[in-house]
């Protein structure tokens, strides 16, 4: 269980949100949608405490992560798969070792083993035969795959996406989409999704948290979502042209 | 102010290094393939920065030193005690702000606007000791290699230039440099690069790690590391031999 409490962050004056609370509970999968600019990715870095916030706190099993020693936040990051916004990929090795790379420092695992696991999840989201290219030979889609199937090799108990499907053409959107949706279901992971996309709001998500003028503006359960008169909200949600 | 946050944030990181070399050992490879490519990558452009070094000395102290009763051992003397305690430290230093320095504010600095120093430090990585450290460490390394290289490529550049011009007799120059050779030159000038190989790649690593804002950004930081460097490398220069000479 994941407890978001009161967490207020900026950047030297620059307020991004303020007390933010949300709780995500276990094997739910949250979408946090918001503008360009309205802070989600900052949101998603405190939660593997990538970034600290002015105040608050995140509660993981009731343990404040802010206050943890860095031994113990180690741990706790491997414990979070996380596909970043432009994947993030190291760009002087190549795909495959991209995604053994964790496996490679952080497991004891023999060398038939990670490559094994490293095509396992090369193969769940689709990328069978691109292992020896480097990042800068896949395109935009393909690295976010990548990027997707590195997050999973530790078998994370969280999972966190930035936008997963930004970028990506309908089809392969549905397959990630039902990625998600599958990775939430047969291992019970904890997702939070990022996105844009309404399609896959509607397609993967329990709860929605919706970032608007620096707060959060709006949150519930999607079948709130289709109800809601929140202004804000109807407008963001028409503007991705998707009818509800 | 601005420049009060920086002096902390340089010290934090440097501190962060150090604290956390206990892990090193898990990183080892990385430390090897900085050193090549801080140290071993980077002999060519000193061999010939060294060589036309010695060269343009040799001719221009024997220009200078026109009158007939100086021996001409005398031009071996200065230049190879230049070479030793001065030129072949900063010289070294100021090319290799460039190169070096450059590479290393260029690779972190997309690292870090590509978010991944953040993957590095989500899968469970100190990614100041994975990136941070091996870097500084090579130059801190390397650099009193690539000085010796500087200072044999600037003797063989002086013998090169005394044969070739005629300026004064091979035997003469190599009988002048060992009548003033001192270990203590050597010493001093081995000090100087272990410094300047930790100014360059520590400014540099500072300015790549923080860098923000895309390819501007790394630009910007790129620039700032290689112009630092170059201040920094003189100011130390002139530190060290208020202190040491
Ligand atoms: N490291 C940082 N330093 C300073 N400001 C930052 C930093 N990271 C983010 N910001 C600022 O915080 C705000 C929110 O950024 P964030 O990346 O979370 O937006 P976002 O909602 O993810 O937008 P997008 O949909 O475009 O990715 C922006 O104004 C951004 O400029
Ligand atoms: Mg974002």
């Amino acid at each position: 269980m994941i407890e978001i409490k009161n967490l207020t962050k900026s950047f030297g004056k620059n307020l991004v949100w303020k007390d933010v609370s949300i709780d995500i509970h276990p094997g739910e999968t949250l979408a946090i949608i918001g503008k360009s600019g309205s802070g989600k990715s900052v949101l998603m870095k405190h939660l593997n405490v990538l970034l600290y916030p002015d105040e608050g706190e995140v509660l993981i099993d009731g343990e404040n992560v802010f206050e943890m020693r860095y031994a113990r936040l180690r741990k706790l990051r491997q414990r979070f798969g996380v596909l970043f916004q432009g994947a993030a990929l190291f760009d002087s090795i190549t795909a495959f070792e991209n995604v053994s790379f964790p496996l490679r420092y952080f497991s004891d695992f023999t060398e038939q083993e990670i490559r094994n696991r490293v095509l396992e999840s090369l193969d769940l989201v689709n990328l069978s035969d691109i292992g020896n290219k480097s990042p800068a030979e896949l395109s935009g889609g393909m690295r976010k795959r990548v990027g997707l199937a590195r997050a999973i090799v530790l078998k994370p108990d969280y999972l966190l996406y930035d936008e997963p499907t930004s970028g990506l053409d309908p089809q392969t959107s549905n397959e990630i989409n039902d990625l998600i949706i599958n990775m939430a279901e047969t291992l019970d992971i904890t997702s939070v999704v990022i996105t844009h996309d309404m399609h896959s709001v509607l397609r993967v998500a329990d709860k929605v948290a919706f970032l608007d003028e620096q707060k959060l503006s709006w949150y519930g359960t999607i079948d709130e979502m289709k109800t809601s008169d929140h202004k804000a909200l109807k407008a963001f949600v028409k503007a991705s042209e998707y009818t509800i | 102010m601005r420049l009060f946050i920086d002096v902390g944030r340089y010290c934090r990181l440097i501190y962060e290094a150090i604290r956390s070399s206990t892990e090193f050992s898990m990183y080892w490879k990385n430390l090897i393939n900085e050193m090549v490519k801080t140290g071993y990558d980077s002999l060519p452009i000193i061999m010939l920065a060294g060589f036309f070094t010695g060269a343009v000395m040799t001719i221009q102290t024997s220009y200078q030193l026109v009158a007939g009763f100086i021996p001409a051992t005398t031009i071996g003397s200065i230049v190879s005690q230049s070479l030793l305690i001065e030129l072949a430290a900063v010289i070294s230093g100021l090319v290799l702000a460039g190169r070096v320095g450059a590479r290393i504010a260029t690779e972190l600095g997309t690292m870090s606007v590509s978010e991944q120093i953040d993957a590095l430090e989500s899968m469970g990585f100190n990614s100041v000791t994975f990136l941070v450290m091996p870097r500084v460490l090579a130059g801190v390394f390397m650099f009193p290699i690539i000085y010796v290289t500087a200072v044999v490529a600037g003797l063989l550049g002086g013998i090169a230039s005394a044969l070739m011009t005629g300026a004064l007799p091979v035997s003469d120059f190599m009988l002048g440099a060992r009548q003033v050779f001192t270990p203590a030159d050597v010493s001093f000038g081995i000090i100087k690069s272990f410094v300047f190989g930790f100014i360059i790649t520590s400014i540099s690593c500072f300015k790549g790690y923080f860098a923000t804002g895309g390819a501007e950004g790394v630009g910007k930081a790129t620039t700032q590391a290689a112009v630092l460097s170059c201040i920094y490398i003189l100011l130390a220069d002139f530190v060290l031999a208020f202190v040491l000479l």
